[in-house]
C-alpha cells in the first residue's frame, strides 16, 4: 500500500519515516551505519531524518525537496512510504508524491501548530482524491506532552478539514524523535487510547473496490498492429480506470461513439488469458468488427452511462506554473489519452488553498485555486468529478511543462453548431452497422484512403473544372474516386432547408455534407467536393461530423479570402494540367492515394 | 512459491503500472529505445516490454559495452536478442579502450572509469554521434547502424529502493543536451500523466521499474519463468553475483543459492533480507554522492 507523508516545513515527515523504518526493522543492514558514519565524519548528532535526505543537497538545507520513497511492511502488508516537501516551493514535489498514495499521515507540529502548508496540503489531498487522511500532532515531547495542546490542534485543524469535507480516520498525538506512538503505545499519554501510526495505518482500506462498481471507463493508450512481425491481430490497449469489461460486451468509443463488441483479451507470459478486466489492470482486446479507433478515444460499455462529449467544460483547477495561467494564451490539455489545445476562457474565482480566501482575479497564479471555465479546440470525453472522480481529472500544458491540474465540475451546455453536429455524429456511430467488408479490405482494392478533398477559392475561379478534370484523371488510374458539387445537395439532401444565404442554414448544408461524405467514405470512395470561399466555422461543423484528419483543403487562388489555412494552395490557375499534377502529389503525400 | 494472494496482487500491480508507463512512452516517442545492461531488472523490463506490446518489443535495445562485462553477460545477450527477435544495438567509448583509460589498466579512478566507459558512452551513442552497431539477423552479425538520429525517450531500469538518488526519480525524467538530471527542479508528476513534451535538443529518461524492490524482481522472475544470466546463481563454489556489473568492479556474495527459488527465500527471509543489494559495487562506496554525482551527469 501506498502513504504518503504530508504537512508543513519542519513538523518532522522525515522523522516520523525514518522512525516508522527503524522500529518495524525495515532498513538495510548497510543503510543505518552508513548514515551514522556519516554523522560521525560531519560532527553532526544523529537524526532518523537523514536516513532519507540521501541526497546532498538536502543534507546541505536540512529540509526535503523531493519526494522520495522507502519500503517498509508491517505483520499485516508492505508498504511504499512516499516522503513528501513540506516548503511551498517544493508544491509540484508533494503533488507528485501524494497522487501516488492511497492514503495520506499529515503531520502537524505540536508547538508550532497548525501552519500555512498544513492547511494547503490538506486542500491538495482533496483535490487529487486522497480520501484516507490521519493527523498525526508530533513533537509531543516538546510541549510536555499536553493534552489540551493536543484537543486546540485537534478541534481548530478538524474544523478545516470539515469545510474542505474531508474527515479524518484519526488524530494521534505522537513524539518521532522519541518513538512515542509510532510503534508503540506509548506510556507518557496515557491520557490518549487510540491507536498507534503503525495500526493506523493498517487500519486503511486498499482501493478500487468501490471503483469496480462504477461504469466502465478505459482511455484508449493505442491501437496495436504489429503487421510486420506476422501478428495480424488489430488490439485495443489501456489500462482500466472504473468498472469491468467481459468477451462479448459491447463497447462505445467517445468522443466518436463507435461501437464494437470484445472479441477476446489478449495476454502474454505466464498465467491466463482473463475473461473480464478490472480496475488498474493493464489490458488489451480485440474487436468483432474492425473499426477505426485510436488513443484519445474513451473506452465505456453499451449498456452503462455514457461519459460526457464537450469541448468545453467548468473546472477546478490548482497552477503550479511559474507564470500564470491567463486567457486568450493556448496550452494543451491531456485528459485520460486525449490531448488537445485548450484556453482559459474566463475564471470564475480563485481561492487561496492555505486560508480558503476567495478572490476575484482574471488570471490563475503560481499555487492558487481557480474555478474556471476551459475551452479545447476539439471535443473530448469526460466524467464530471462528483460522478467519477478519475474520468474528471486533466493536467494543462505550458510550453513543455505540466503547470496544473484540474477537475471538472460541470460540462458546458452549448449550443453552436459544431456540438450540435458532433452529438448527431456521435448518435449516428453509436446506432451504426458495421460492414464485414473492413476498411483495410477496401483500402487494399481500391489503393486509396478514403478522405474528403475540398477544392475551394473565390467564386468563378475554376473550381468545379478542376475538380472534375482530377476526378477524371483518378478515374482513369483506376481509382474510386467521386466528384460532387455543393448545388448537388440543395434540392434533394437539405431540400427542405429554405433561409438561403442565412448562416444557420449553411452550417446545416455543411453538416450534410459531412453526413454524405461520412456513407461515401464508408464505402471506400475519394470524394472531392467544390465549394466557394469555406472558412474556419464551416470546417469545425465539418470536423466535428466526420475526422478532420480526413478532410483536406485546396484554396484555389491568389488571394486567401477567408479565415481558413488551406493545406495546400495554388495561386496560379492559368493550367489545368499542372494543378491537378500538383494536387495529385498532395494526394500522394497525405496518404490519400498509393500504388 | 510465495503465493500469498496479497503479495501476487502487488506484483499484479506494479506489472500493470510498469506496462502503463511503457505504452505512454511508445505513444509518445518517435526515437524510443529501451536500455538492457543484462541483468536482471532491465531483463525484467524488457519482459514487461513483451508483455505490454503483446510479444513484441517495437523499440531497440540499446546496451552500453564496457568490454569488462563478465563473457557470459554477452553471450545471453545476444542468444536472447536473436531468440526474441530483438532489434539490438550496442555502443562502446572506443577512444578510452584503445588509450586504456581504465581502471583495470590502472589509469584512472573507479568513478572515472565509469564515466569514461558508460556515462560517456551512453551519451555520445543515445546522440547518435558515436558509431552505434546493431545486429543483422540474417547474418548474426553486429553491423555498424544507419541510423543515426538522436533518441528522445530513454526506458532504463532503475528501481527507487536501490539508492538514495534513484528514489527521487519521475517515471519520465527530464535530461538537458548534456544528459544532465536537475534534481532540484523535477517536472510534476500526477494522475498518470507524465512529462512528454520536451524541448529540441534535451530527451527524456524513462522508468518504469521505479516502484520494484529487488525482492519484487526476483518474484516476478519465479512467477513469469522470465530466463537470467547464470551468474546469479551459486554454480558450486559458494558464491553467486547479487548485482552484475564490470568483472574488475563487481564481486560475488557468499551465497549457496542456485535456484531462482532460492534466491527469493534468500531475499525474504534469509541471510540478505536486510543487506542493500548493491553492496559489492564500488561507485557506491565513495563519500555520501559518488553515484548520486555520476546519476546527475547522465549515469544509469
Amino acid at each position: 500500500m501506498n502513504i504518503v507523508i504530508v504537512g508543513h516545513v519542519d513538523h518532522g515527515k522525515s522523522t516520523v519515516i525514518g522512525r516508522l523504518l527503524a522500529d518495524t526493522d525495515s532498513l538495510p543492514q548497510g543503510k543505518l551505519e552508513q548514515i551514522r558514519e556519516m554523522c560521525r565524519r560531519n560532527s553532526k548528532p544523529f537524526e532518523y531524518a537523514f536516513l532519507l535526505d540521501a541526497l546532498k543537497d538536502e543534507r546541505s538545507q536540512g529540509i526535503t525537496i523531493d519526494a522520495a520513497r522507502c519500503f517498509f511492511k508491517t505483520a499485516k502488508r508492505d508498504y511504499l512510504i512516499i516522503d513528501a516537501p513540506g516548503h511551498i516551493e517544493f508544491l509540484k514535489n508533494m503533488i507528485t508524491g501524494a497522487s501516488r498514495a492511497e492514503a495520506a499521515l499529515l503531520v502537524i507540529d505540536a508547538h508550532e501548530g497548525v501552519m500555512e502548508n498544513s492547511r494547503r496540503h490538506g486542500y491538495m489531498l482533496k483535490m487529487l482524491g486522497i480520501k484516507q487522511v490521519a493527523v498525526l500532532v508530533n513533537k509531543m515531547d516538546l510541549c510536555g506532552y499536553s493534552e489540551s495542546v493536543f484537543r486546540s490542534i485537534v478541534s481548530e485543524y478538524s474544523g478545516f478539514l470539515a469545510e474542505i469535507d474531508i474527515s479524518p480516520s484519526a488524530f494521534i498525538p505522537v513524539s518521532a524523535m522519541e518513538g512515542d506512538n509510532i510503534a508503540s503505545h506509548s506510556d507518557r499519554m496515557p491520557w490518549y487510547d487510540g491507536r498507534t501510526v503503525l495500526d493506523e495505518l493498517d487500519a486503511f482500506e486498499e482501493r478500487e473496490s468501490e471503483e469496480e462498481k462504477l461504469p466502465f471507463r478505459m482511455p484508449v493508450q493505442d491501437v496495436y498492429k504489429f503487421t510486420g512481425s506476422g501478428d495480424e491481430r488489430r488490439i485495443v490497449a489501456g489500462t482500466v480506470e472504473s468498472g469491468s469489461l467481459s468477451v462479448g460486451d459491447e463497447v462505445v468509443f467517445y468522443p466518436s461513439g463507435k461501437h464494437t463488441t470484445v472479441a477476446t483479451f489478449e495476454h502474454f507470459g505466464a498465467g491466463e488469458t482473463p475473461s473480464c478486466v478490472t480496475p488498474s489492470m493493464a489490458a488489451g482486446f480485440t474487436m468483432t468488427e474492425q473499426i477505426y479507433t485510436r488513443r484519445g478515444e474513451l473506452c465505456c460499455r453499451a449498456s452503462e452511462k455514457p461519459p460526457r462529449v464537450s469541448s468545453g467544460f467548468v473546472a477546478s483547477v490548482f497552477w503550479l506554473g511559474i507564470k500564470p495561467m491567463e486567457t486568450g494564451k493556448e496550452y494543451h490539455i491531456k485528459l485520460g489519452s486525449a490531448k488537445s489545445p485548450c484556453r482559459l476562457k474566463r475564471v470564475i474565482s480563485t481561492l487561496d488553498a492555505s486560508t480558503l480566501d476567495r478572490v476575484h482575479k482574471d488570471k490563475i497564479d503560481r499555487y492558487d485555486v481557480a474555478e474556471c471555465e476551459i475551452e479545447c479546440d476539439r471535443p473530448l470525453a469526460f466524467d464530471l468529478t462528483s460522478e467519477m472522480p478519475k474520468s474528471s481529472r486533466f493536467v494543462i500544458v505550458d510550453g513543455y511543462e505540466i503547470s496544473g491540474g484540474g477537475i471538472i465540475t460541470a460540462a458546458s451546455e452549448k449550443k453552436d453548431e459544431p456540438s450540435t453536429a458532433k452529438n448527431l455524429a456521435i448518435r449516428r456511430n453509436v446506432k451504426w452497422e458495421t460492414s464485414s467488408i473492413t476498411p483495410e479490405m477496401r483500402a487494399l482494392r481500391y489503393g486509396q484512403r478514403p478522405g474528403v478533398l475540398i477544392v475551394t477559392g473565390l467564386r468563378d475561379i475554376g473550381k468545379k473544372e478542376i475538380a472534375k478534370a482530377l476526378e477524371s484523371e483518378l478515374w482513369s488510374e483506376g481509382r474510386q474516386v467521386y466528384f460532387l458539387g455543393m448545388g448537388n445537395l440543395l434540392y434533394g439532401v437539405v431540400g427542405e432547408i429554405k433561409t438561403e444565404g442565412e448562416v444557420p442554414a449553411r452550417r446545416e448544408h455543411i453538416r450534410r455534407l459531412g453526413e454524405v461524405a461520412n456513407i461515401m467514405m464508408d464505402a471506400g470512395t475519394l470524394l472531392i467536393v467544390t465549394a466557394a470561399e469555406i472558412t474556419a466555422a464551416d470546417m469545425d461543423v465539418l470536423s466535428a461530423t466526420i475526422e478532420s484528419e480526413r478532410i483536406h483543403t485546396v484554396w484555389l487562388g491568389d488571394e486567401i479570402t477567408t479565415d481558413i489555412e488551406p493545406e495546400l494552395r495554388v495561386a496560379d490557375t492559368s493550367d489545368k494540367a499542372v494543378i491537378t499534377a500538383r494536387i495529385k502529389r498532395f494526394m500522394a503525400e497525405k496518404g490519400l492515394i498509393f500504388a | 512459491m510465495n503465493t500469498s494472494k496479497t503479495y501476487q496482487a502487488h506484483l499484479d500491480e506494479i506489472e500493470s503500472k510498469s506496462v502503463y508507463i511503457l505504452r505512454e512512452a511508445y505513444a509518445n516517442f518517435k526515437q524510443l529505445c529501451m536500455l538492457w545492461s543484462i541483468g536482471k531488472d532491465s531483463t525484467v523490463m524488457l519482459w514487461l516490454a513483451r508483455k505490454a506490446f503483446y510479444g513484441h518489443v517495437p523499440f531497440p535495445l540499446v546496451h552500453i559495452d564496457t568490454h569488462y562485462k563478465i563473457p557470459e553477460m554477452i553471450e545471453y545477450r545476444d542468444r536472447l536478442a536473436k531468440e526474441w527477435r530483438i532489434d539490438m544495438i550496442y555502443g562502446e567509448n572506443k577512444a578510452a579502450l584503445d588509450a586504456k583509460q581504465t581502471f583495470p589498466d590502472g589509469k584512472v579512478s573507479h568513478l572515472d572509469c565509469c564515466r569514461l566507459l558508460k556515462t560517456e558512452a551512453l551519451t555520445h551513442t543515445l546522440a547518435g554521434d558515436w558509431p552505434r552497431y546493431r545486429l543483422d539477423h540474417d547474418s548474426g552479425k553486429y553491423v555498424l547502424d544507419k541510423n543515426t538520429e538522436p533518441y528522445t525517450g530513454v526506458i532504463a531500469g532503475v528501481r527507487a529502493d536501490e539508492e538514495g538518488s534513484r528514489s527521487k526519480e519521475r517515471y519520465f525524467s527530464p535530461r538537458n543536451t548534456y544528459n544532465n538530471w536537475d534534481v532540484g527542479d523535477q517536472p510534476p508528476e500526477f494522475w498518470g500523466q507524465y512529462k512528454t513534451d520536451f524541448a529540441p535538443g534535451t530527451h527524456v529518461r524513462i522508468h518504469p521499474l521505479l516502484d520494484w524492490t529487488e525482492l519484487d524482481v526476483w518474484e516476478y522472475i519465479r512467477r513469469e519463468g522470465i530466463p537470467v544470466v547464470s551468474l546469479y546463481f551459486d554454480q558450486g563454489d559458494g558464491h553467486r553475483y547479487r548485482s552484475l556489473g564490470c568483472a574488475p568492479c563487481t564481486k560475488p556474495v557468499e551465497s549457496t543459492a542456485k535456484t531462482v527459488d532460492e534466491i527469493c527465500e534468500e531475499l525474504r527471509t534469509g541471510k540478505f533480507s536486510n543487506i542493500a543489494e548493491r553492496s559489492g559495487r564500488e561507485q557506491d562506496k565513495e563519500d555520501g554522492g559518488g553515484l548520486e554525482e555520476l546519476r546527475k551527469n547522465g549515469y544509469m
